[in-house]
């Protein structure tokens, strides 16, 4: 049987596997998200969360979804069907589409010495691929509103689309400031650029080259997930459920795993680019060179720890922080991200001519002075980046009272 | 007979066309099990709009905010620029490093670090004076 044997132990064989396996890991782990986030929004608002529906609610998603799948499918005479369904079929398959090219294990010895990818898909424009993609994310949120025939869908279908398209620009700058540090966008090369050791104890993480980038590039993928503090589009003091007011059943249902998994691909992405993805400084399975089935698991389950800090994270703000108004969500993007990035970009281009894009001297000074410079304008800018709208009077300069 | 190094750079693509066909499938089918087993009962207010109650006024397909449109140009403006740099970035990296072949202008001639940066140098300029210009203009202040 060598020729079937062969099979089994070829990239292509591999990827498809991996991605039937991807897949419904991660629609389990999407509904169990929702889960999640109940549970640490309750910790953190000091109540108990879901209890009720088996062990510590643990099977509260099961009955979820089983409710979404049972309720009636509404189709309000007044929507355009086509464009109606279309959307949360986008912001559905979208994020799942978007794993394909996280490598989750580094190499595999799938016997015979056949090294393969624990990846779906290792194109050569990786990042580029990844950027696109997410790029159609937005259609699945501005669809919604506009199909939904409704004021308060419309209006968050619009905000949406200001909103994700803004923090695209500084979204990808970022990641070009990891291109212009790596010289790749395959994700593989740049995780594996990131295993080794400054002074022989200190990751070369690109965390610590680029804290700034790192920080900015978090903050836009929490505008790219419509996440609180972004969540304008479905700002439910002002527009009801923004977005998806007209939506029901499973295809409410579907907006909410897209945004799940749009977390969990964010999360997987920004630990490649910056947390060295599957590395781990001095455990031996999650190197470069280790390539038995024992290290691909450990270096999945290390990926996947980073994705859960960096989901547990955006929960946490999500709880904590209070939303952005709108004139402040597009200044913080356009005055504030935009050309703080377009800086970074130029420093690292600078370091880049005299082949020091590497050197974390060079990079923290870039990243301290870009940061000074973005304070000191701040401090002496006359109108602070945010605060009162600029169509109100000065505090205490009005006739009084609170209007 | 097609190039063997052609198909084995387009195994990533089958993997993702893969990935595509399993997703939307996974969707579809999912949409379709909900579709057949919810119950369905219409009815006048079913298909209205949800708009707190009140009777609906007006269509949705009515003017719009001026600002969103100025939005949307400015990122048009400015992705183009990201897509640019992202080839860019790869041809300077090239040219700076050495860890690649060098990009090959028409003249015959490898493209030096130099050359990239200036060249670059000049676009990027070009923009960050239309950011600053706007910024003046007052493009990014919502409520004026």
């Amino acid at each position: 049987m060598p020729v079937v044997a062969a099979i089994f132990q070829t990239q292509l064989f591999v990827s498809v596997a991996l991605a039937v396996v991807a897949l419904a890991l991660i629609l389990g782990a999407t509904a169990y998200c929702i889960y999640f986030e109940r549970k640490v929004a309750a910790w953190i608002q000091d109540r108990m969360g879901p209890s009720r529906v088996g062990p510590w609610g643990l099977f509260q998603p099961i009955a979820d979804g089983l409710k979404f799948v049972w309720k009636e499918d509404s189709f309000p005479a007044h929507v355009d069907k086509l464009l109606f369904v279309l959307a949360p079929t986008i912001s559905f398959v979208v994020p799942l589409v978007l794993f394909a090219a996280i490598p989750w294990g580094g190499q595999l010895d799938v016997g015979g010495g056949n090294l393969v990818e624990v990846q779906v898909a290792n194109p050569d424009i990786g990042l580029l691929y990844i950027l696109g993609v997410a790029a159609l994310s937005v259609y699945g949120v501005v669809l919604g509103g506009w199909a939904s025939r409704n004021k308060y869908s419309f209006f968050g279908g619009m905000r949406a689309c200001a909103q994700m398209l803004s923090y695209e620009i500084p979204l990808g700058l970022c990641i070009l400031v990891v291109v212009l540090t790596m010289g790749t966008l395959r994700l593989e090369q740049i995780t594996a650029a990131q295993t080794g050791y400054w002074l022989g104890f200190i990751p070369q993480w690109n965390v610590f080259l680029h804290p700034l980038a790192f920080v900015l590039l978090f903050i836009c993928m929490l505008a790219e997930c419509n996440r609180a503090p972004f969540d304008l589009p479905e700002a439910e003091q002002e527009l009801v459920g923004g977005f998806h007011t007209e939506y029901g059943a499973l295809k409410f249902g579907m907006f909410f795993l897209g945004e799940y998994a749009h977390m969990i691909t964010s999360g997987a992405l920004i630990s490649v680019l910056f947390l060295g993805g599957w590395h781990l400084p001095w455990l031996a399975w999650t190197q470069p060179d280790a390539v038995s089935w024992g290290a691909a698991l450990c270096k999945i389950v290390v990926l996947c720890a980073k994705v859960c800090f960096f989901i547990f994270v955006m929960m946490w703000i999500r709880w904590t922080l209070p939303r952005f108004r709108f004139d402040q969500l597009l200044r913080v993007a356009w005055q504030g991200l935009i050309p703080i990035t377009l800086a970074l970009v130029a420093w690292t281009t600078g370091l880049l001519y005299f082949g020091v894009q590497r050197s974390p001297l060079w990079t923290l000074w870039g990243n301290v002075l870009i940061l000074a410079a973005a304070l000191a304008w701040v401090a002496r800018a006359r109108t602070p980046v945010t605060g009162r709208q600029d169509n109100l009077p000065p505090v205490g300069a009005g006739t009084g009272g609170a209007g | 007979m097609v190039n063997p190094a052609v198909i084995a750079s387009l195994e990533p693509y089958t993997a993702i066309g893969v990935t595509i066909l399993l997703a939307i499938a996974a969707a579809v089918g999912a949409l379709a099990v909900a579709h057949g087993l919810g119950p369905k009962r219409g009815g006048p207010v079913k298909d209205s709009p949800y708009e707190s109650g009140m009777p609906i006024a007006q269509d949705t397909a009515r003017r719009f905010n001026l600002r969103f449109y100025l939005v949307a140009l400015l990122f048009l403006l400015f992705d183009v620029e990201v897509v640019f740099l992202w080839p860019w970035a790869q041809a300077y990296y090239a040219a700076a490093t050495g860890s690649a072949a060098p990009v090959v202008l028409d003249g015959g001639q490898a493209a030096g670090k130099g050359f990239l940066l200036i060249g670059m140098g000049l676009f990027f300029g070009l923009l960050v004076f239309g950011l600053a210009y706007e910024w003046l203009r007052g493009a990014f202040r919502w409520n004026q």
